[in-house]
């Protein structure tokens, strides 16, 4: 008996020191804006994925997770470029990660092919990236998650015949502008006319563009800036030329409602309808819990938004992967961990669609209302589990 | 036909007052580069000090926003002084060369330095109900805010065009724009002048950076973003020129609103299609002196 315990005892540290020769670093390259006007969404991400990583230390199946971090700085896609060659080539970063802009993304999506490294995107939401290489899978969104729908939700719900589309002259905001319009049209609007409105280094002076939309006077005016300054700007200047008053209504992605831009907004924001999948306001446990960790961790007057949601997802599908792989990453292992994983977010149930390797998740309808003195995000309706449309619908570049 | 005067009101409304907004901040330049012969490339580091205390004493010290308005050009001018004293005075005589790594180098170290204190994103203000939402001049309704800049514009070149042309330091400076030599040799103290001028313009282009907030928004970048404008508005109008400034920050404002209002894929592209135009038929700017 004594001898068996002993052989099980031995056996047992043997497995444990196997287990740990086992262990593996695995390098993750961190691309995301830490300086300039985009380092609130670097912030966003990074704080994102530090709180997944202090509340599940044991979830990376026992390897180290050493995070490079690179500066993108500006939506370019040469500065990132850049970051991402030196990642792979220089320090062997056995994953990548982050990406706020897309065509940072796009930019670094043929090194990934080359380098045989995984890409988890997690913001970046032009439709097509995932098309770009096969060793990339997004947690965040595709813009067609919320234009599409909106679109139809617009001419069923909203009651909008007609409507005006502007949007920031980039590829996202291209896309946004497709998404909506195919939605809206499918479903028998009519939009009149779409205006490019500047890029989306700096934010302009909207005030031209909306007064030619004002006098053209549609029933919805859907507007996709992205998330960040743009959209303070973009309510006080529907405000201030009293759009509004004209019954026209302002309807967008929820960049334009980013929770940590919404308490600077004027009161016309009020009732303002969006279309997402995240807000701090969510009133769900898992959510409530979510947001409690993240003040306890950064400070009461900070709020995640869905960028901050991204990050934490992307490092929950990041674990998933290490681990399923005993920490021997590999691109086309990490695709297959992560081709069909479900997880709980704070935003909901999520899922990586194994055909796409995109996102699906349910879009919101969010109405901005006003409560305690506070601007908030209240869910007026749900479209469960949506696949990105674009790719579920082979429109344009979605193949 | 309504439909075209609806549209031409618009964009008329809205150049004007964003031509406003770029004289306020422009015209100072003008003088500066007019009468001291420095490329000021740190213009425009002024203009967003000037939003970056006004923002502060609105937030933080809670002064309503015309009061705000006004101590944040007090201020900025206040602080320019020393900036005048003992950095761009040395280079006064040194090559323009020299002069624009000064200044640029300037306005680098203004974007780190408000970036560290204020952090990289966009800063806003709470406006007064007064400037909110709509106002009735009765031949149209226009935004409230835009109207008041468009007011405020109009003040300030009443007061520039009888501050230069009918006060005797206005004389003073004239004299020293057209010809320094024989201003000096007058007995016209030029030293103290540039002081005087230096911390006027820097005020003013505090109260443009001040009334800029709700219109262009306010970051660690806007004195680089907006370099060019200003730059433009003073190559256009001609050095020293406040007329000049004044008809180049209109011609400007307007062309640029109506190319993004009647053609928005056009972008920025004609304001730098007719600043090319303007400079290729006069290239001493609009009212230069050859």
């Amino acid at each position: 008996m004594k001898i068996h315990k002993l052989l099980l005892g031995v056996t047992a540290l043997f497995g444990l020191m196997a287990g740990q020769a086992m262990a593996e670093t695995v390098k993750i390259g961190v691309v995301l804006p830490y300086s300039g006007g985009a380092a609130q969404f670097g912030e966003q991400i990074d704080r994102g994925m530090n709180l997944f990583i202090s509340q599940n230390k044991d979830a990376f199946g026992g390897n180290e997770i050493e995070l490079i971090k690179r500066d993108s700085k500006r939506p370019g896609g040469d500065i990132a470029k850049n970051a991402v060659q030196e990642l792979i080539t220089r320090e062997k970063v056995n994953l990548l990660t982050g990406f706020v802009f897309s065509p940072n993304a796009m930019a670094s999506a043929p090194l990934a092919t080359q380098g045989k490294v995984p890409m988890v995107i997690m913001n970046a939401g032009t439709a097509w990236i995932p098309s770009l290489s096969p060793y990339i899978a997004r947690v965040s969104f595709t813009m067609w998650h919320a234009g599409y729908p909106m679109g139809e939700y617009a001419h069923n719900k909203l009651g909008c015949k007609t409507a005006a589309i502007g949007f920031t002259d980039y590829p996202p905001g291209k896309d946004s502008r497709n998404a909506f319009t195919t939605g809206f049209e499918k479903a028998g609007g009519k939009v009149l006319e779409a205006i490019p409105m500047g890029g989306p280094r700096e934010v302009p002076d909207f005030t031209p563009f909306f007064q030619r939309v004002k006098n053209a006077k549609p029933d919805c005016f859907y507007i996709f800036v992205p998330a960040g300054n743009h959209s303070v700007a973009v309510v006080k200047t529907y405000a201030s030329l009293g759009m509004g008053d004209d019954g026209i209504k302002l309807i967008g992605p929820g960049d334009i409602t980013q929770d940590t831009k919404l308490q600077d907004m004027p009161k016309e924001a009020e009732g303002m309808i969006t279309v997402h999948h995240y807000s701090a306001d969510y009133d769900t446990p898992r959510n409530k819990a979510f947001v409690k960790a993240w003040k306890d961790a950064y400070g009461a007057d900070t709020t995640p938004d869905f960028m901050g949601v991204a990050g934490y997802d992307g490092m929950a599908a990041i674990a998933h992967a290490i681990t399923a792989q005993s920490g021997k990453v590999t691109a086309e292992g990490t695709m297959k961990a992560l081709s069909g994983w479900t997880y709980d977010s704070p935003r909901g149930k999520i899922m990586i669609d194994p055909e796409t390797r995109d996102i699906i998740h349910d879009s919101n309808v969010h109405k901005v209302v006003s409560k305690d003195g506070r601007m908030m995000i209240e869910v007026i309706d749900t479209i469960p589990q949506v696949k990105d449309p674009c790719k579920a619908n082979k429109i344009g570049k979605c193949k | 036909m309504e439909q075209f005067a609806k549209a031409a009101i618009s964009i008329l409304f809205d150049g004007v007052a964003y031509a406003m907004l770029l004289f306020i901040i422009s015209v100072g330049l003008s003088i500066t580069m007019g009468l001291m012969g420095f490329a000021n490339l740190a213009h425009g580091a002024f203009a967003m000090l000037g939003g970056y205390v006004m923002v502060s004493l609105m937030l933080k010290a809670g002064v309503p926003f015309l009061l705000a308005l006004v101590l944040a050009a007090i201020i900025v001018a206040l602080i320019s002084v020393p900036f005048e004293r003992y950095l761009y005075r040395r280079l006064y005589k040194a090559g323009e060369l020299d002069q624009v790594l000064l200044s640029i180098g300037l306005v680098f170290m203004a974007t780190a330095t408000i970036t560290f204190f204020f952090g990289p994103s966009t800063v806003s203000i709470s406006v007064p109900e007064f400037l909110k939402g709509q106002v009735n001049l009765g031949f149209g309704i226009f935004p409230a805010y835009r109207t008041f800049t468009i007011a405020v514009g109009l003040v300030m070149i009443v007061a520039l065009w009888y501050g230069f042309e009918r006060t005797i330091t206005g004389a003073k400076i004239r004299a020293a724009v057209d010809n320094r030599r024989m201003a000096q040799s007058i007995g016209i103290d030029v030293d103290r002048l540039f002081v005087i001028t230096f911390a006027f313009g820097s005020g003013l282009a505090a109260l443009g950076g001040g009334l800029a907030i709700e219109i262009l928004g306010m970051s660690p970048t806007f004195a680089l973003t907006y370099l060019v404008f200003f730059l433009i508005v003073v190559a256009v109008g001609g050095l020293g020129s406040i007329r000049g400034a004044f008809v180049a920050a209109l011609v400007l404002g307007i062309i640029d609103t109506a190319g993004k209002y009647l053609w928005p894929d056009g972008g920025a592209f004609f304001i730098y299609a007719v600043t090319i135009g303007i400079l290729l038929i006069k290239p001493e700017g609009l009212f230069g002196k050859a």
